[in-house]
């Protein structure tokens, strides 16, 4: 890794880390009686981890060859490997957390180890820890092969990953220390928030860049969703992250926004992070290594640009959905609700799309498990967008609002969406990127697809018996105008979707398990062959633009 | 340059882009979308007309239905109000034995009373009222406070030992712990106090024992227990004669109790429910006393 760069790379990646060393002591000096301190190692830790390769490596002789002549795969590789670390942890502590909600003396009498405390934990690793480090990986992957360019920088590939998994990191221990700022999917205190930025708009610079030396005319679609995807989730952060730490050693921030204005902009953060983060990154692998996989053209380009314009402008509005019937003024909550149910069409438009494109390579899909991943996440992709949509609808939303549909809703989209087009693009591309003439066990794929679809059908399933039933009792009134049943009522009712939620989630992460045994198989045994045709960048003068 | 081809498949022409391999047809937008997407976006807007939807300033339009989320929550509540109020009134003004001689009133009593219950009770005191070791259990006959609807309504009221003015003071020394009692005195006393549920106890060999405790609980505990150990529900005395125990009447945790002492705590309901719900609970608590018997 660290030999392939020149010698002033090498000075700047050595003084980055130090830089990032010295703040990590500043950390650990100012808030040595918090968590931040703990906080503080642990950058330090996390850059000398770092500093060792790079310095150890300092010294060998500088590279030869031109490096504009390949394509820079090594941050991808190490991104996909990264990916399926933060998958596994993630998805086991889901499976935890649903464990606590059926027996909540699952947490062994700790504090850290509360449902309050995993629960994020469980979020970020699978939402930040797996979804992030697989954007980060195909995307640096997508734009050098449909710009026929190598990235724009040397340096910053490895600072946008490693500098993402920092952050993460900083997230999860945070959590379990106690350290939060209490809103959802934007826990992270004010200093990982700080550093998130800086590394985020480094991304968005290098993938300016990256796109601006291509040698193809037009950018392809599946940039367009990745570019939206880096500049939204830019502006999500910020806005959604404005807060004044009570001191520079202190963990604890408070947020700017005032009271009904502070839940607006999150749920504004949240459904867009879902929209951005979770739809329109995902979107732009489904656009690239579904058609590559099928060997077919994408159906339409004309509802390329339907959708990718739809998506972009309705999903922005849509966040007031989120705090129905709640002291949000009415008209805003209207907004949220027709502006969500605009959007179904756009999205079912991409779902459709995606299938179209099968048309031809359906005999494929029966044959080859990784391409039926990226077909099944289609499909869930449409029942997720339409539930989305459904949901926003303030008379559905009384009744799903605060119960386990929600829960289910979402994990239709992370589970049977998110996580299977990961997957199925991950199987396409590992094999790509190492050369390998295919995966180790395609009878190991098939074991992962059905168990992830089985886990996913069983867990949604779960859930929408359990909130519908939730929803259903909370609002049963009796003859005599009071309610029919207490809480607690509820709760012992939702006993057994609990369990069964907490057995579709284990046969998930059973699937995400062999997904990684077959990547490192597929590494170390599968023989390198060479491609058909060569894998490289364009390297003469083609002017960008026609 | 741009180069149209002619997919096999399905008969379309490419558009002439191509990235990495990757093409893409010209299809037109297929009119089932279209058309649906129209029919959501005159969803939306009709919407917008009869909702309010859209700021305007300092004001927003309020749409042709004029609906409002908090004044129809207002006129809910208030139509739902009325409605209970045929038999809400009567729970809050009828005197106890009144509504407990009226079986239909109290059926709504138990009904109502069995999500209250499960919302602010049974937390402590379990699901059906049983308790467990710490929290009495409300469907036996032996009462601490009181076990009338009225005495019922007070310890819920001003609860025990709570910041409430009026709360009911609930206190057992630490007697060995703080010093007052020797220990011997301890296990002694303890040893009485079982005796008195448990005859089998009273064994010749620990006679001694026994009557060596019987002198301790005159001196120490009678004053609050009373001479026969029956208790006294004016300062929340439990009775120790009988086989009903708050914190266990196993010999350990009675020597425990005479040794650290007891606090019990109940929270104070006063401000927290409605004259309403204090009074339809007190007769549903008292209810379950009588089912238990």
């Amino acid at each position: 890794m660290v030999a392939k760069l020149t010698t002033s790379e090498r000075q700047s990646a050595a003084v980055i880390l130090l830089l990032v060393a010295l703040a990590g002591i500043a950390m650990a000096a100012a808030g040595r009686n918090e968590a931040m301190g703990v906080h503080g190692l642990i950058v330090i830790l996390f850059a000398g981890a770092l500093l060792y390769p790079v310095l150890s490596a300092f010294y060998a002789p500088e590279p030869t060859e031109d490096r504009q002549a390949s394509y820079y795969d090594e941050p991808i590789k190490v991104g996909i490997a990264l990916a399926m670390g933060w998958a596994i942890f993630g998805m086991f502590m889901g499976v935890w957390v649903a464990a606590q909600l059926a027996w909540p003396n699952l947490h062994f009498d700790g504090a850290w180890s509360t449902f309050g405390r995993l629960r994020p934990t469980h979020t970020t690793g699978v939402i930040f820890g797996f979804g992030g480090n697989a954007l980060i990986a195909t995307s640096f992957h997508v734009v050098q092969r449909t710009s026929r360019a190598r990235l724009a920088g040397q340096v910053s590939p490895w600072f946008v990953l490693f500098g993402y998994n920092l952050f993460c990191v900083l997230a999860v221990t945070g959590y379990i220390l106690g350290v939060t700022q209490s809103k959802e999917y934007a826990e992270p205190e004010w200093y990982a928030d700080l550093w998130l930025v800086v590394v985020w708009v480094t991304y968005f610079l290098l993938y300016i860049a990256t796109i601006a030396r291509r040698k193809e005319p037009h950018i392809y679609v599946a940039n367009w969703y990745f570019m939206a995807f880096i500049l939204v989730v830019a502006i999500l952060h910020i806005v959604n992250n404005l807060a004044l730490p009570i001191s520079w050693g202190s963990a604890k921030s408070y947020t700017i926004w005032p009271g009904v204005q502070d839940a607006m902009v999150q749920w504004w953060y949240g459904h867009n992070a879902v929209a951005f983060f979770l739809t329109a990154g995902f979107l732009g692998m489904l656009y690239y290594y579904l058609p590559i996989r099928a060997g077919r053209p994408i159906f339409s380009y004309r509802l390329s640009i339907l959708s990718f314009w739809g998506i972009t402008f309705f999903y922005m509005w849509a966040g007031s959905h989120h705090l129905h019937y709640t002291a949000l003024p009415h008209w805003v909550q209207t907004l949220g609700m027709t502006f969500s149910v605009m959007l179904l069409v756009p999205s079912w438009a991409s779902a459709g799309n995606a299938l179209l494109t099968l048309n031809g390579a359906w005999h494929q899909v029966r044959d080859d498990a990784t391409l039926r991943f990226m077909m099944a996440a289609a499909v869930f992709y449409g029942i997720s967008t339409f539930e989305g949509s459904f949901l926003a609808i303030r008379p559905v939303n009384a009744l799903s609002h605060y119960t386990d549909w929600t829960v289910g809703h979402v994990h239709a989209g992370a589970l049977g969406w998110v996580a299977l087009i990961s997957f199925g693009s991950i199987y396409t591309l590992v094999p790509a990127l190492w050369k390998r003439e295919r995966m180790y066990s395609p009878a190991l794929i098939e074991w992962h697809f059905w168990l992830a679809i089985a886990g996913t059908l069983v867990y949604i399933f779960a859930m929408w018996n359990s909130g519908i039933l939730q929803g259903l009792m909370w609002r049963t009134y009796t003859e005599e105008g009071t309610l029919a049943y207490s809480f607690l009522d509820s709760l012992v009712a939702m006993y057994p979707y609990y369990i069964a939620r907490t057995i579709g989630g284990a046969m998930f992460l059973l699937g995400t398990a062999i997904g990684c045994c077959n990547i490192w198989m597929t590494i170390r045994l599968v023989p390198a062959t060479v491609p058909e045709e060569a894998d490289l960048p364009v390297k003469d003068a083609v002017v960008a633009g026609e | 340059m741009a180069v149209e081809e002619r997919d096999p498949v399905t008969g379309r022409e490419t558009t002439g882009h191509e990235w990495n391999g990757i093409k893409e047809l010209d299809t037109p937008v297929p009119r089932g979308v279209l058309i649906f997407l129209v029919v959501t976006h005159i969803w939306a807007v009709a919407w917008w007309f009869f909702a309010p939807t859209w700021p305007l300033g300092s004001t927003y339009t309020k749409g042709l239905l004029g609906i409002d989320q908090r004044t129809t929550v207002e006129e809910n509540l208030v139509r739902a109000q009325q409605a209970r109020s045929v038999w809400t009134t009567r729970l809050e003004t009828e005197p106890y034995e009144t509504i407990l001689a009226d079986q239909q009133l109290m059926g709504i009593v138990r009904s109502t009373g069995h999500q209250l219950f499960g919302d602010n009770c049974a937390a402590c005191h379990g699901v059906d009222g049983s308790g467990r070791a710490g929290y009495p259990d409300l469907t036996d006959d032996d009462w601490i406070w009181g076990g009338e609807p009225e005495a019922i309504e007070q310890t819920m009221r001003v609860g025990i030992n709570t910041r409430h003015p009026d709360s009911r003071i609930g206190q057992m020394p630490a007697f060995g712990r703080d010093g007052i009692l020797e220990r011997e005195h301890v296990s002694n006393v303890a040893s009485y106090v079982y005796s008195l549920s448990n005859p089998e106890y009273s064994t010749p060999e620990n006679r001694e024992r026994i009557e060596a405790g019987r002198t301790v609980f005159a001196d120490n505990c009678a004053a609050c227990h009373g001479d026969d150990a029956t208790g006294n529900r004016e300062v929340g005395a439990p009775n120790l004669a009988d086989n009903r125990w708050v914190y266990g009447g196993d010999l350990q945790t009675i020597i425990n109790s005479v040794h650290g002492g007891r606090e019990g705590h109940m929270p104070t309901w006063d401000e927290r429910l409605s004259n309403l719900d204090i009074r339809t609970l007190s007769l549903y608590v008292y209810d379950l006393g009588i089912v238990g018997r």
